[in-house]
């Protein structure tokens, strides 16, 4: 075995081991400690589990190229909310009111493009001025979100189209319409990732820059499509989930960015660039959803959910850093 | 006569402060090794990367065939066949070996895909030449940096190259590695490719240089047949002068024994490691690389722990927890790598030099920014460093100048024990007689110093004592009187010497 299997072996096995965890406990503690007495890994209930991480899990695939390129991505809940609010309303303008249902496609490519350009947008600031990326995403995070307020003041924008529920709602082999749409961007962004060049590349990027510089790849253009790929993720997310609700408050999408770097995070992608996959993403994914539905489910409150999702992320990079100098025999560093 | 593979053009660039190229102008002929020399910050890399596409010519000319060419980036230099090895490694560690060597030009198929299969052939028919023990799916992170070393020599082979740029290639590869790399060189050379060889080591470029091409400061010194001239004249031409190569033979006397070890072993690394140095002494550590010389340094440092065995300073047994623990107890180690473990590229060069005595300099709350730049000044004299001044970023200077920053910063701790593991690669000739001077001034004002090095001039030329190690273990120390290059080689090859010390 080479030095270092090891740790790389526990590394990404390490969050399914730690979901088997976390649905072991539940399970237990739930006996004891529920409200309800449906068993906590119900079949339903799981269902039910997978939908709900749809929002966060397709932004957090992107997230992971965003990453893994060495950049990271602090707008994607206020484009989720913009996205959101251009896919509601668009649907009510007197232009496509003889469209009939045909608004729904008209209104979910609105929504699309207006997130692929802002995130296009965020790439190209970092490209073109040379900004780390923290700071031109921190920027457009408050631009985006002052948008949201600009269009409706704290009014909730709102409209219901019954066909576009009923698709939002819909079984397709037992398994709901946004967990298809996770399962399908997982997919796509798998095969980005880890079979194009552009995906390998972008490793290459967030791994060593200059090398990528010297080896003549385009690191600009690279980071740009990454950027558009996210913000079209984060409009993806809003278009699958507002389909459903048929109302988006200004506030909505708060805060979205932190649960998906934790996600990615948790999933194994090295915070520096360079490593990472999506596949470990959804883990992680999971991983944080079965902790809000598993402590909501023995009766804990929001505040306690976030400090353990806190405690538990401080945890993990202790862990991967211990295991990491395990791997280079014992050096202190 | 041939027409040459390329020529340069009265060459010129300026970088903010310092005039890297002044008028350059060489040419390279097909199937010719010419060896480009000259001091640490001369500008060889830079005029190779003008050359690579890396950095654009403020003035003159690249010429091949008849036209002037402009490299307008890196592949573009690639397409028109150079190919650029560099000096310092420039690999995506996380990545293969394979999606290393084809960086930048990973092949394709349909929808953008990479075509694995295709790398994967090519880069095994590539790696089966260079003759290396990993494969193209390896990690290049896992690999020693030797082999990473080798990766990159492999990327000479991914293209029909009309020319081949090797900025410093030998500087961390073992004798077995040069001696691929020189056949890879031969190679190239047979089918007509044109060849720049960079190196700080007159042995190779006599060994293998047709021709030599000679920069100081940035101006073209004047090109020379290898077979017609001398060690003494390239130096000449390098540094301006005479060079003094004569051994500080200064007899001081020899303290009492600064540093023991006892029976030293840690895991697999090495085991049962003895010896002891004394005020005013060199002791050489000479043997291959991975015989454990750079593990015991740093199980001295605080690096590492010793699984058995006892380390002894001034006669008394003590443990060392941390590196902090080493230099309060004045070990000061400088260590091999110098990018990952020396310095931090970001900061200037007074801070690098200072780093590790922030507490000590300061002024109240403040740091003394006074006291800083003395002794910045003081090592840059002492060493020559070449820096328009203490503001450049570290990350800015050549290769030879980041050593002797982090040689100065070491120095300026005062230390009771100095360990410089190989403290001149990647050094000119000129300063590498200089630091030699330098480690035995440091011996003879009483400091004790341990120099680890796997080149064998150097050994024989700065130690008092040498302690030649195999596979973890010592096979014999020699004294200055009785060691000859032989019995050196034997003992390093863990043949013969009888194994005491
Ligand atoms: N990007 C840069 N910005 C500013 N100055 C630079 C830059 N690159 C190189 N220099 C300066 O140009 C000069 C030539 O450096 P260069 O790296 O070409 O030297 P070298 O001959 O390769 O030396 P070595 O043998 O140490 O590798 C040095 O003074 C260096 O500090
Ligand atoms: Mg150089």
């Amino acid at each position: 075995m080479q030095p270092g299997a090891l740790s790389k072996a526990l590394k990404s096995g390490a969050i399914w081991g730690f979901i088997v965890l976390e649905l072991a406990f539940f399970s237990i503690a739930g006996e004891f400690l529920s409200l309800s007495d449906k068993a906590f890994m119900d079949w339903e209930n799981m269902l039910l589990l997978l939908k709900q991480s749809a929002p966060i899990g397709i932004i957090a695939m992107g997230m992971t190229l965003v990453m893994v390129n060495g950049n990271i991505d602090l707008s994607v809940g206020a484009t989720f909310a913009i996205a959101a609010i251009v896919l509601l309303d668009s649907m009510t303008w007197p232009i496509f009111a003889g469209l009939g249902d045909w608004v729904i496609p008209v209104a979910w490519l609105l929504a699309l493009a207006v997130g692929t350009l802002l995130g296009a947008l965020n790439g190209l600031i970092v490209w073109k001025t040379g900004v780390d990326a923290f700071i031109v995403t921190l920027g457009s995070m408050l631009g985006f979100r002052g948008i949201v307020f600009m269009f409706n003041g704290e009014n909730p924008t709102s409209h219901l189209n019954w066909t576009l529920v009923d698709f939002a709602e819909a079984q397709f082999l037992g398994l709901h319409t946004a967990t298809w749409f996770l399962l399908g961007v997982t997919l796509a962004l798998w095969f980005v990732m880890a079979r194009t060049v552009h995906g390998r590349n972008a490793y290459a990027i967030g791994d060593n820059r200059e090398a990528a510089v010297n080896a003549g790849i385009r690191v600009g253009p690279h980071m740009m499509i990454n950027f558009a790929i996210i913000g079209f993720l984060a409009a993806l997310s809003a278009v699958v989930f507002y389909s459903e609700s048929g109302s988006v408050n200004p506030n909505d999408g708060q805060l979205y960015e932190l649960w998906v770097i934790t996600a990615v995070v948790l999933g194994g992608t090295k915070i520096t660039g360079g490593a990472g996959n999506v596949i470990g993403t959804f883990g992680g994914v999971i991983a944080i959803q079965l902790l809000r539905k598993g402590l909501g489910h023995i009766g804990a409150d929001t505040s306690t959910v976030n400090l353990v999702i806190g405690l538990i992320l401080i945890a993990v990079l202790i862990l991967d850093r211990q295991l990491n100098i395990k791997g280079k025999e014992e050096l202190k560093v | 006569m041939t027409d040459p593979v390329l020529r340069l053009e009265n060459i010129v660039k300026t970088f903010p402060g310092v005039r890297a190229l002044d008028g350059v102008s060489f040419s390279v002929m097909p199937g010719e090794v010419h060896a480009l020399m000259g001091e640490n910050g001369a500008g060889k890399s830079t005029l190779m990367k003008v050359l690579g596409g890396i950095h654009q010519p403020d003035g003159g000319a690249i010429v091949m065939g008849d036209t002037p060419v402009v490299m307008a980036g890196p592949l573009e230099a690639k397409a028109k066949g150079i190919v650029f090895i560099h000096q310092e490694l420039s690999l995506a560690e996380e990545l293969s070996v394979a999606e290393n060597i084809y960086l930048g030009e990973l092949p394709r198929k349909s929808f953008g895909r990479v075509d694995w299969a295709r790398l994967a052939e090519r880069t095994n028919s590539i790696l089966k030449k260079l003759n290396v023990g990993f494969d193209a799916r390896t990690r290049v992170g896992d690999l020693s940096i030797a082999n990473q070393q080798m990766v990159e020599i492999a990327r000479a082979l991914t293209v029909d190259a009309k020319a081949v740029i090797f900025d410093e290639p030998t500087a961390s590869l073992t004798d077995a590695e040069k001696v691929v790399l020189f056949d890879v060189i031969a190679d190239l050379k047979a089918s007509g490719v044109g060849i720049i060889y960079i190196s700080h080591r007159m042995e190779e470029i006599f060994k293998i240089t047709d021709r030599i091409s000679i920069l100081r400061d940035g101006q073209y010194q004047g090109t020379v047949n290898t077979a017609e001239t001398t060690e003494e004249a390239v130096t000449q031409m390098m540094i301006g002068r005479k060079l003094d190569l004569s051994r500080n033979a200064s007899h001081h006397e020899l303290g009492n024994v600064a540093l023991q070890v006892r029976g030293l072993s840690c895991g697999k690394l090495y085991s049962d490691v003895s010896f002891e140095v004394r005020r005013g002494e060199v002791l050489g550590f000479y043997g291959l690389v991975g015989a454990g010389r750079t593990e015991i340094a740093e199980t001295l440092f605080g690096l590492r722990d010793p699984s058995s065995g006892q380390i002894l300073l001034d006669g008394e047994e003590v443990r060392i927890s941390s590196p902090a623990d080493a230099i309060a107890r004045g070990i000061s180690l400088v260590p091999e790598d110098r990018k990952g473990q020396g310095l931090v590229l970001g900061m200037n060069c007074r801070d690098n030099m200072t780093l590790p005595q922030v507490d000590d300099l300061k002024a109240g709350p403040f740091m003394a920014e006074g006291a800083e730049v003395a002794i910045f000044d003081q090592y840059r004299d002492k060493l020559d460093i070449r820096t328009p001044g203490w503001k450049q970023r570290v990350g800015n200077l050549s290769g030879g100048n980041q050593q002797k920053i982090v040689i100065g910063k070491w120095l300026s701790m005062h230390p009771n024990v100095l360990i410089v593991d190989e403290p001149t690669r990647g050094i000119d000739v000129g300063s590498k007689s200089e630091i030699h001077k330098l480690l035995r001034d440091l011996a003879a004002q009483g400091y004790a110093v341990i120099v680890i090095s796997s080149e064998m001039p150097e050994v024989l030329h700065v130690s008092d004592r040498i302690v030649a190690m195999y596979s973890g273990r010592i096979m014999r120390t020699f004294t200055s009187e009785e060691v000859t290059e032989d019995s050196l080689i034997q003992a390093i090859s863990g043949l013969g010497g009888d194994k005491a010390a």
